[in-house]
């Protein structure tokens, strides 16, 4: 998950003197390369973890093309800094991984180093995979050398001088990798430290929620503090989260384990294929993340409680028909939104209370005008929540007049700006991921029937 | 209250409240019957008629939203004694088992057709998704959208459509 991301700078190069030094941090030797091991020759059971790991990770979906063959790579992933597609990781000897030794991987999965000894653009989030263990490592090395090789070469960044010189990275690393396996907090118990690992490091949260530096890094002192990713709001999910519900362990649990819950609604966007992978791990893993996340979220402040009681009352009481028709956006809330959003159906059959909405009080509108423009389509070989999209039937004025409305109706926090730029934005990459993406949507990894109602 | 709504190239004044939906003014006020009520959701497709060249679905579109725009309808495709091409196709490939879902798929792969007039199996797919039918004559429904796009290649659209196409 780490699309609209990051990236090292010309500028880091120069912060670390010269071109000499610079050049002697950049080099690394390469590690020989090995024929691709025979699949037969991993460990069954390493291979099976090391699925999960993926599943954790989130491989495929930067390392898939949408439609595409799986950990082919290929993924164009813009960044402030020009495009770059993620890489071939099956076990092709020519366009892959194959001749990468375990030692080869976990290198790059430690220092972002591949195994010719190039550095990696930390859109691929080794500044996470560094706390990785080398047991996991392996894990994963096993489950990726024992899938289908598939021929694919990976396209050239698209990034301008010096960016296109992978020396740069190194300077990068400097000022922002930090180096070491995770270390437990010996005050928590094991189940935090758990979460806290798989958070960290694989699961690598923070790529998104944590906002980003004028050189594509994390911001220290920021930590979860919120993002973006592709076009959508990567929520605050610390302190500052603007969940109208405070969450809690249970309802992370079932939100990261179900892809939605009754008090906060669906997980969308590119939330929707982490969800989708994590409903195929075992569930202690999810839970452990929900515990140590319930911690990074805090303690609820009484103000919260009592707004988040509020909102549940008001959501769960018989709905007044809306019917105030002088605004604009009342009308078509009214007709076009309230037939489900105000039925009282369950999640996931009937839409969410818009109270309960995060994305309606989330700092900018751009969630709430994608779900708006192209609705929610459904998961592939799962059961999921829909809802149809508005791009067809709405003008931008009318969406805004809905945007407007919503913010106004449903949410304590002052009116948005730039309501009309976000749905005119939102359009156009609506149009383009639909151009690009062909079917199937937000498909999990490996599709596995949920148990949803 | 009186609203004016454009369908298949006539005006028609309608004394209705602005939040109905677009569907029950066609089936209840112009009875015109093709657009079939499914789910009233949005979540099957039966209902789906043309906005302004876009595939829409009139359970959940409100007519407040309609303001000078046209709206097409299957009745204003063709005839029964001349069928528009995306109506000869779905009978030559006898694409409807009860038929249900059928007026709602055959006007969304007409607005598919109008703009790309030569979709492929991928994009016809992605483009129908939305469209349920429970019968399961997707296969069939498949060739006959490549079929009309073929007549469509050779034949003309019928006149009343001409205004709605943008
Ligand atoms: S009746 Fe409109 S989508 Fe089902
Ligand atoms: S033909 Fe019966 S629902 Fe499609």
């Amino acid at each position: 998950m780490t699309r609209t991301r990051i990236i090292a700078s010309a500028v880091a190069a120069l912060l670390i003197g010269g071109g000499a030094a610079a050049f002697a941090v950049a080099w690394r030797p390469a590690i020989a390369a090995i024929e691709p091991p025979a699949p037969k020759s991993f460990d069954p059971a390493l291979v099976k973890r090391g699925r999960d790991l993926a599943a954790l990770g989130n491989c495929t979906d930067c390392h898939t093309v949408r439609g595409g063959k799986t950990f082919a790579g290929g993924l164009p992933v813009p960044t402030p800094f020009g495009t770059i597609y993620s890489s071939n990781i099956t076990p092709d000897a020519d366009t892959g991984i194959g001749t990468w030794s375990q030692a080869a991987f976990r290198r790059a999965m430690r220092s972002g180093i591949n195994r010719e000894g190039q550095h990696l653009y930390p859109t691929f989030p080794y500044d996470h995979f560094t706390n990785v263990t080398d047991e996991d490592d392996d894990a994963l090395y096993a489950y990726l050398m024992t899938r289908p090789a598939v021929h694919a070469p990976t396209p050239a960044n698209q990034l301008s001088f010096p960016l296109d010189q992978r020396f740069v990275v190194a300077g990068w690393k400097l000022l922002f990798l930090r180096r070491g396996t995770y270390a437990p907090d010996s005050a928590q118990t094991a189940e935090w430290n758990r979460g806290a690992y798989l958070v960290e490091g694989l699961a690598h949260c923070g790529s998104c929620h944590t906002p980003r530096n004028a050189l594509g890094a994390e911001r220290a002192g920021a930590s979860f503090a919120g993002g973006d990713v592709d076009n959508w709001n990567a929520y605050a999910i610390n302190a500052r989260s603007p969940s109208p519900v405070p969450w809690d362990t249970a309802a992370l649990f079932s939100y990261l384990r179900q892809g939605w819950h009754p008090d906060h609604g669906v997980a969308r966007g590119p939330m929707a294929e982490v969800v989708s992978n994590l409903s195929s791990v075992d569930e202690r893993d999810v839970h452990a993340i929900a515990t140590y996340m319930t911690s990074v979220f805090g303690a609820p402040t009484p103000d919260q409680m009592r707004r988040g009681n509020e909102v549940l009352a008001k959501a769960k009481a018989p709905a007044v028909p809306a019917s105030q028709t002088e605004v604009p956006g009342a009308s078509i809330y009214a007709a076009a939104c309230a037939t489900c959003h105000e039925t009282g159906r369950p999640v996931p059959y009937g839409g969410v209370n818009l109270g309960l909405s995060t994305a309606i009080s989330g700092p900018d509108p751009r969630n709430v005008a994608n779900i708006v423009l192209s609705g929610i389509r459904p998961v592939e070989g799962e059961r999921s929540p829909i809802m149809p999209g508005f791009a067809n039937s709405m003008t931008n004025d009318q969406v805004a007049a809905v945007l407007n409305y919503l913010r106004s109706r449903f949410s304590n926090q002052p009116a948005w700006t730039g309501v009309e730029k976000t749905i005119e934005e939102a359009r156009r990459t609506q149009t383009v991921s639909l151009q690009t993406s062909p079917p199937p949507h937000n498909a999990p990894a490996d599709p596995t029937q949920r148990d949803k109602p | 209250m009186t609203i004016t709504l454009k369908v298949n190239g006539h005006d028609h004044q309608i004394d209705a409240d602005p939040d109905t939906p677009l569907l029950y003014v066609l089936r209840d006020d112009i009875r015109l019957n093709g657009a079939k009520f499914g789910c009233g959701l949005g979540q099957c497709g039966a209902c789906t008629v043309i906005v302004d060249g876009k595939a829409v679905l009139s359970c959940v579109t409100p007519v407040l939203l309609l303001d000078g725009k046209q709206v097409t309808t299957i009745e204003g495709l063709g005839t029964i004694d001349a069928p528009a091409p995306i109506q000869r196709a779905f009978m030559e490939e006898q694409a409807a088992q009860c038929g249900y879902c059928i007026a709602g798929m055959m006007m969304r792969a007409q607005a598919l057709l109008q703009r790309n007039s030569k979709p492929t199996d991928e994009q016809i797919r992605a483009e129908l998704e939305p469209n349920l039918c429970r019968c399961g004559t997707h296969m069939r429904i498949l060739r006959a959208v490549h079929r009309a796009a073929q007549l469509m290649d050779t034949a003309e659209l019928s006149p009343s459509l001409e205004g709605s196409v943008q």
